[in-house]
């Protein structure tokens, strides 16, 4: 099954489309990496799959269902980790957590059981009682992404899930959501592309608001000819060709 | 629940703020005490504490207008308003749980006061509690000032329009500190075709057992349009951002 479908998804601001005419489709329990330079419509596609912003033309389909007509259950089985650290700052660790539970609907003690199996899992015990605001920027991301996962999401959105990160807490931040591959469908959209090719099943590259290229990192860097996955991404990324699909 | 879980967090958000929190109940206070002592000093009576009570109350509640204010355009510029947005929240769990949190509060700061002026010497009566509830009308306009200027403007704007010049009008124009009918004419009229000033006059009739009647009613249906000009705001603005 298809977790995520788009069908021809369209986005306009003003006369610029940001997303124009998207094809995408992501099948469950896949890792897939949306690659593109600033500007290609990575976030605006996840403002769309995740119901934030309304698509202008087309429609998207998370796990069978329409953000167009049944947003409500979008919501429901999805959630986000957006580009910075989408923390409550003065809120500690736990509170945060069992805010988003709540959110989702938990009652309150299944949300304090919730979180407290979620510190645990994603290492937070330690500074559970500890405010978000005052947290290094690898353990607010931590956070961010156990927010984001504490409502059992079925799709589960990472947009540059390590921006900003040093390279330990991203190496740290990698094996995390390596621990996710299988459990739930992932879409991740990054800069770095060494992240794109260790964790992920297959990349989509995105130019001008369209998927340009389709396959496993293997796959694109053989379609390319190219040496290292990033030669194949400028590649693939600065060419004017059709959406090419490589599995 | 979910409205609720949302109020929860905004409630702490501000009361952990302890600069804002200690300035909105603290400076009340000081200011109560300030123009007890100049009374004592001076011998006619200018701040009479039963005129006085009442007008600090509705300046303090001004403070709310801030504290709100500033959580939403705070919000509305960090990435957690993108996960709340993508959550089941709907506009109305927002703005019910942007502004119950703050009723409460507004109520505990006009108690505090309260106690405050007791322990300077005001008459203990019902009439305590009548003003109370007549200063309830202006908790929700301050609150509602600050759900629309926190969701039309920035967070540094937000303080410059609430912290500063909303305090001062409201200040200025609602006869707090002085009777309005020194200056009359154009100043006086357009002061009481403003909520402060009869919101001010319904508290101290209240606290005098005397009926509020229009100063009361004219505070009511001020609250009751700028909570529904504020309902619309604040939805637009989540369909437009």
């Amino acid at each position: 099954m298809l977790a995520i479908e788009t069908r021809d998804l369209v986005k306009k601001y003003g006369d610029r489309r940001a997303v124009d005419g998207l094809k995408l489709e992501v099948r469950q329990g896949e890792l897939y990496a949306l690659l593109g330079v600033n500007g290609a419509g990575k976030t605006t596609a996840i403002r769309m799959l995740t119901g934030i912003t309304a698509p202008d033309g087309g429609d998207a389909l998370l796990m069978g269902h329409s953000v167009k007509t049944d947003l409500e259950a979008v919501k429901r089985i999805t959630n986000l980790s957006p580009q910075e650290s989408a923390v409550a700052p003065r809120l500690t660790v736990r509170e945060n957590l069992e805010l988003i539970a709540e959110i989702y609907g938990l009652r309150s003690r299944d949300a304090r059981a919730r979180a407290e199996r979620s510190m645990e899992e994603f290492g937070l015990a330690q500074v559970a009682k500890q405010r978000a605001g005052t947290l290094s920027g690898g353990w607010q991301r931590r956070l961010s992404i156990a927010m984001a996962l504490i409502t059992e999401p079925q799709v589960l959105f990472l947009d540059e899930p390590t921006l900003g990160l040093d390279v330990l807490a991203r190496r740290e931040l990698w094996e995390l959501v390596r621990s996710l591959h299988g459990r739930v469908t992932i879409l991740l959209t990054t800069h770095y592309m060494e992240e794109a090719e260790a964790l992920s099943d297959r990349v989509g590259i995105l130019q001008a608001g369209r998927l340009r290229a389709v396959g496993t990192p293997g796959e694109l860097i053989a379609r390319a000819g190219a040496k290292s996955f990033e030669e194949a991404f400028v590649e693939l990324a600065a060419s004017k060709g059709g959406n090419g699909t490589c599995a | 629940m979910r409205m609720i879980a949302f109020a929860r967090r905004n409630a702490r958000e501000i009361l952990r703020d302890p600069l804002s929190l200690g300035f909105g109940l603290g400076f009340p206070m000081i200011l109560l005490a300030l123009m007890t002592l100049i009374q004592r000093n001076v011998p006619m009576e200018i701040f009479e504490m039963e005129s006085l009570l009442p007008g600090i109350c509705a300046f303090g509640e001004s403070f709310f207008a801030l504290f709100s204010a500033q959580l939403i355009s705070k919000d509305r510029s960090s990435a957690l308003m993108m996960r709340l947005k993508n959550s089941p929240l709907r506009a109305r769990d927002f703005i019910l749980g942007y502004a119950l949190p703050l009723l409460p509060m507004a109520l505990l700061q006009a108690a505090l006061c309260v106690i405050f002026a007791l322990l300077l010497g005001l008459e203990p009566g019902w009439g305590i509690l009548r003003m109370l509830a007549a200063l309830l009308p202006a908790a929700l306009v301050f609150i509602a000032l600050g759900l629309i200027c926190g969701s039309l403007l920035s967070e540094r704007q937000v303080g410059g329009i609430c912290g500063a010049l909303l305090t001062n009008l409201s200040a200025w124009l609602s006869g707090a500190w002085f009777d309005l009918k020194l200056i009359g004419g154009g100043f006086e009229a357009f002061a009481y075709a403003l909520p402060f000033a009869n919101a001010v006059d319904a508290a101290r009739a209240a606290l005098a057992g005397q009926p509020a009647g229009t100063a009361l009613l004219v505070s009511c249906i001020y609250a009751a349009a700028l909570c529904a000009l504020a309902v619309v705001v604040f939805a637009r603005r989540m369909r437009r951002s």
